[in-house]
């Protein structure tokens, strides 16, 4: 596995705080779904999984379903329920 | 004056629509959304917000053609403040130019009602007492 051979994970308001951390790293592997990588984050920081329900999926800036495929190089962000305005 | 912005300094009510309309418009809606004092009976200090902001662009374009889609309005600008925002200031503005005004409000109205459900944008609400993530629509977006 190169060094590219990566997805990019980023966190956003209460899962970054429930995470303790924003952005990391994640080695890419042929069939690695974003749910996957959720998974993986919830086995770490099981304060995760009580957003679960309500959690938006979005690879490379674009909303997905949670069964996406990840390709090495993708930027996959878990989103909590939007707030703006 | 930019279509989107994303900006960490007070928002200008009075610029958002300047030089938007065209001579084929016969309304601007101008909506400001501004910080209250009070929020489910807790009495707000300020509020932070935070942005993905490489994806806020794209999401205000969608939003955008959505608009264009629905009512026609092709002249509609979003700006959006981050970072600290205090009580009576401006967290949002939309203008929208229409050759009529039902078009322009439909248009002002959709474009917060999206704005609320699909921009990543996050309020923390600052209140006496605490803090909270305030949180929109529970259910996932995805598409």
């Amino acid at each position: 596995m190169t060094g590219s051979a990566a997805v990019t994970v980023l966190l956003f308001a209460a899962a970054r705080d429930a995470a303790g951390r924003g952005r990391l790293e994640m080695p890419h592997r042929d069939g690695l779904t974003a749910a996957a990588v959720w998974e993986s984050l919830v086995g770490e920081h099981s304060a995760l999984a009580a957003l679960a329900p309500s959690i938006s999926v979005a690879v490379n800036h674009r909303f997905v379903p949670k069964d996406t495929a990840l390709a090495a190089g993708d930027e996959v962000a878990f989103l909590p329920p939007v707030s703006g305005g | 004056m930019e279509r989107f912005r994303i900006s960490g300094e007070p928002l200008d009510e009075g610029a958002i629509a300047s030089g938007l309309s065209t001579t084929e418009d016969g309304a601007v809606v101008v909506f400001s959304g501004i910080v209250r004092a009070r929020n489910k009976g807790r009495t707000v200090l300020h509020l932070e917000y935070e942005a993905y902001e490489a994806m806020v662009f794209p999401v205000f374009e969608r939003v955008a053609e959505d608009v264009r889609e629905r009512f026609g309005v092709e002249r509609l600008r979003i700006h959006h403040r981050i970072g600290r925002v205090d009580i009576g200031e401006p967290s949002v503005l939309v203008a929208a130019a229409a050759p009529h005004r039902g078009d322009a409000f439909a248009a002002a109205r959709h474009t917060m009602n999206e704005i609320k459900r699909i921009v990543p944008i996050w309020k923390r609400e600052f209140f006496e007492g605490g803090d909270i993530w305030v949180e929109g629509p529970k259910e996932p977006v995805t598409a």
